[in-house]
């Protein structure tokens, strides 16, 4: 760090900053010490707990055996193999892990919005193991998240499915096995209506009817460059020698991977008539839309929605923070679900996303599902749409070990999480986490302490005068920027 | 849950209810209450007074307004309306303290938008004149049981319109009843909004569209401007308050902004002063305290760093809501939830608020949310409709169901902070007030939609 002729006031600053991700680092190796899993995953047996399995009711004083990461036992009662770890789960709820069908969090980008059609980026080169909001999540009890590219484009970028291994590479985060998909939007955002940077020209397109004609005429062009490969690889088939292969393009592969059933389409939007909109475009171009996003007026058309066999991933409760969100409302989720409609809760927010729970609960209450349809706004449903339902989602034999414990039922505002575990082993633990937090405090302590004694020495230069403060100061009490760090 | 009813299908009530629905239906969204009965009586309920323990198999009476009688041995008055509320229970309703109800329709769309005026000193600008009585927010956010708001200007929150300026306006106590801002005024100037200037080193340039770094001595100095010239304006309008007292006012030019500040350099109007960094508050409290202003903070996401000062200052704190990330990366995970707890056990006063218009809905939750970590139930109930009464100087008027007090009652089949709890009656002012509202007119226009034809 250069911090030579800085004015002591700023450098103390930057110095501040650099202690502040000196601790940043500090609180990883914290919690990544309770997420480092060993080399083999522990036989677990939880013990004693109300079991809500999703599938197949619940049972109350049920236990669960995780054996190799998955779960190998659900039941009444079941002996500990030799050598188990047991956690006593007296008093507390198991539900399958939370999927969320929509999140933004463990990414050093989200829009790529240059271009109306940004099939080219991948969320999954940006993944960044070290967001805390992944670890804020977890302690949510979310333990799959669907990273979708944001909504500036009709056709945004890919998308990928992770669990929520904190402490793991980037490299470890990706779902094995899931459908890769691809974010669309309609509406607001792709024509950047609430959006605009003064002095710059409006991007095309501006209405929805030229958000219709981006996405036709993408397809349109990935229709002929499937035709290029399709003609080229027959030649090669049919033992032609020296044929030059058609130019790769970065930007059709993906929509070709969409028209060949290999990428699903998770499409933002909002209104009535553009999601009928793109079921008619899908149609003619003979792919198909995966899981509708927000989709807040789906309520308007869930019969049309049902019969497409598309899935609806939306908000509990928002509403009003746009013009297409002004007919949104909490009974979107039950209405599309009575309607059958295959329906998620998502977050699209990190914060949200640490209690999805207690927003599916809200469907019960919005539409009158039961506790087991609401579960599964945030469990199976959304497993099922991204197409990961026979590893996740319900708690059955043979099922991944991705399971999540509270204190209380889950669908109640009063529950909080006490464990979460992703491939049997165990993410996040509420007792370490607060174990951990006088050790945090007294290191950030000495740290702090030992900057203030470095700063205390004489500077090897001369320090630069400090500016005067300006005028008498109305405040006694104006600290200094290191102040903040202060303990009050 | 949802089986238990106030009364069965053939219960001599069910005409009224029938005709009390009718009403209800037909009531027009704006106003939603109907002008008769005056006398009400809720029988064998189960009344969390907020006053004193919760009463068993209890009465309240309500007439003309006001809440006239509340427990065991009440007679039913005479002609009174009957609501036979057995299996269900009885609070005072709640009192969301931050909002920009009726200042804001769609946040996204500038022409529906009334919170923030621009210029940085706005003390002459008032809330009530500004809200719209016919707000769809006003029905949805009175279905999830709450009864009064403030609605505050220049409060940012999702609804924010970016720039909030140093004092934003005076916000306004509403009923969320009430066919003109005058039927649903509580009161017109509850608080002066003081949005204390920040030390901004980074700063968002709209003209490239990016962040940019402004070093910390030009951003003190600014600050240190902003604060001096706050301080200059309490300043000069103390002198014109002594004038306006001292009935030489009129040898001045009326300055309406000045006399818009007079009751607060008195004392007698409250500042409501947003702000969240522990700096930021220590250095409003020793403000307020040097100019003698009553202060309340709003905000507060770091007031759990000052709070034996708080405590000491007899500083009221309006919190957002704890479903909020915490402010720094190493934070612990939880740190907004747990404040409130930590808060309430140093002896500062709380309030838990939306700050918000389209999210009013999730107070409950929230309050909820901070009972799961660690605040008692009883102090979470009084945060939510006591406290906030009296921090705005209310208290003698609302927050408990005691007797004289204004009748904004809510009987629900639960508790009214949980998730799945649903409102069934609600009062304001005495009257039964329709829990209709655009979501629920939505749901049941679509759940009533033929199965399409064509839907293949």
């Amino acid at each position: 760090m250069r911090l030579r002729g800085i004015p002591q006031k700023k450098r103390s600053h930057i110095l501040f900053l650099y202690f502040l991700s000196l601790l940043y680092l500090l609180s990883f190796s914290f919690s990544a010490d309770a997420a480092t899993p060993p080399d083999a995953p522990p036989v677990i047996l939880i013990q004693d707990a109300t079991v809500m399995t999703v599938s197949h009711g619940t049972i109350e004083h049920g236990s669960i055996l995780i054996k190799d990461g998955k779960i190998a036992e659900v039941g009444q009662s079941i002996k500990a193999p030799a050598g188990a770890q047991v956690i006593d789960g007296s008093g507390q709820f198991v539900i399958p892990g939370i999927i969320d069908c929509h999140s933004h969090i463990a990414a050093e980008a989200i829009n790529e919005g240059s271009v109306s059609v940004s099939s080219m980026v991948n969320m999954e080169e940006v993944l960044d193991p070290q967001d805390i909001d992944i670890y804020r999540d977890l302690a949510g009890g979310v333990t799959a998240a669907n990273i979708l590219h944001g909504s500036a484009n009709s056709i945004g970028g890919q998308t990928v499915v992770i669990k929520l291994r904190w402490g793991q590479p980037a490299s470890k985060l990706p779902f094995e096995g899931a459908m890769p998909g691809i974010k669309f939007a309609l509406g607001e955002n792709p024509k950047r209506s609430n959006f605009s940077i003064p002095g710059q020209p409006r991007r095309y397109p501006a209405t929805r009817m030229g958000v219709e004609q981006t996405i036709r005429a993408a397809f349109s062009e990935a229709r002929d460059y499937k035709k290029t490969w399709d003609d080229y690889n027959k030649r090669v088939a049919a033992g032609e020698k020296s044929l030059i292969p058609p130019r790769r393009d970065l930007k059709l592969e993906p929509l070709v991977e969409v028209l060949e059933g290999k990428r699903y389409v998770h499409s933002h939007c909002y209104r009535e008539d553009e999601i009928l909109m793109l079921l008619r475009v899908a149609k003619e171009f003979g792919f198909k839309v995966r899981t509708f996003q927000h989709v807040l007026e789906g309520y308007k058309i869930a019969d049309e929605l049902a019969a497409a066999g598309v899935g609806a991933s939306t908000f509990s409760d928002w509403w009003a923070y746009k013009v297409e969100a002004y007919d949104a409302i909490p009974y979107n989720a039950a209405l599309m679900t009575r309607r059958g409609v295959i329906v998620s809760i998502n977050s699209d927010d990190a914060e949200e996303a640490t209690h999805l729970n207690q927003e599916a609960a809200k469907s019960m209450k919005y539409g009158g599902l039961s506790h087991d349809e609401a579960l599964k706004l945030v469990t199976l449903n959304p497993a099922m749409q991204l197409g990961i339902d026979k590893r996740v989602g319900t708690i059955d034999v043979g099922k991944d070990a991705d399971l999540t414990i509270y204190n209380h039922d889950p669908l109640s505002a009063y529950a909080v999480v006490q464990k979460t575990l992703i491939d049997g082993r165990v993410y996040f633990d509420r007792e370490k986490d607060v174990a951990h937090r006088a050790e945090i405090e007294k290191e950030k302590k000495a740290l702090a302490d030992k900057l203030k004694k470095a700063e205390q020495k004489p500077e090897e230069k001369k320090p630069e005068e400090r500016p005067k403060p300006p005028a008498p100061a109305p405040t006694p009490t104006a600290q200094g920027e290191a102040g903040q760090g202060g303990a009050q | 849950m949802r089986k238990k009813r106030a009364s069965g299908p053939r219960s001599p009530l069910c005409l009224f209810n029938f005709l009390v629905l009718l009403g209800l239906v037909c009531a027009p969204a704006a106003g939603a209450q109907t002008q008769t009965p005056s006398v009400y009586a809720i029988t064998h309920a189960k009344i969390f007074t907020l006053a004193g323990s919760p009463i068993e198999d209890g009465t309240l009476v309500i007439r003309d307004g006001k809440i006239r009688a509340v427990g065991t041995a009440v007679e039913v008055p005479g002609g009174a309306q009957v609501i036979d509320a057995k299996g269900l229970q009885v609070y005072p309703g709640l009192f969301d303290a931050v909002t920009q109800m009726g200042l804001s329709e769609i946040s996204a769309v500038n022409s529906t938008v009334d919170t923030t005026e621009t210029g940085n000193y706005n003390p002459d600008v008032v809330a009530a004149t500004a809200i719209a009585p016919s707000s769809e927010h006003i029905p949805v956010t009175r279905a999830s049981g709450i009864t009064e708001v403030l609605a505050v200007p220049a409060s940012g929150g999702f609804d924010s319109g970016g720039g909030r300026g140093t004092l934003g306006g005076q916000a306004s106590a509403i009923h969320l009843a009430g066919w003109t801002i005058d039927e649903m005024l509580i009161k017109k100037s509850a608080a002066m909004v003081l949005n204390w200037p920040q030390i901004q080193t980074q700063t968002f340039d709209f003209a490239t569209f990016s962040r940019k770094e402004k070093p910390y001595t030009e951003a003190k100095q600014e600050y240190d401007k902003q604060v001096n010239e706050l301080n200059d304006w309490l300043d000069r309008a103390r002198h014109y308050a002594q004038a306006m007292e001292k009935g030489s006012v009129s040898k001045y030019d009326r300055d309406l902004k000045l006399e818009a500040l007079a009751p607060v350099v008195r004392g007698e109007l409250p500042v409501l002063v947003f702000a969240n960094r522990a700096r930021d508050i220590r250095n409003a409290v020793a403000f307020c305290d040097k100019q003698k202003l009553k202060m309340i903070l709003a905000g507060g996401e770091e007031a759990y760093k000052v709070k034996d000062l708080l405590r000491s200052k007899e500083v009221p704190v309006v919190l957002r809501p704890m479903l909020s990330l915490p402010p720094e990366e190493d934070d612990p995970y939880d740190r907004e939830l747990t404040q409130p707890a930590e808060l309430a056990a140093a002896g500062v006063k709380i309030a838990i608020a939306s700050f918000d218009n389209s999210f009013a809905r999730r107070l409950g939750q929230n309050t909820a949310n901070a009972v799961a970590h660690g605040l008692s139930y009883e102090e979470a109930l009084r945060a939510v409709t006591m406290n906030p009464a009296q921090i705005f100087g209310l208290g003698s008027q609302l927050g408990t169901l005691e007797q004289g007090k204004i009748a904004n009652v809510i009987v629900t089949n639960g508790d009214p902070l949980e998730l799945t709890t649903e409102v069934k009656y609600l009062f304001i002012k005495g009257q039964l007030t329709s829990l209709e509202n655009k979501h629920h007119r939505l749901y049941e226009k679509y759940s009533n939609r033929p199965k399409p034809s064509a839907a293949n």
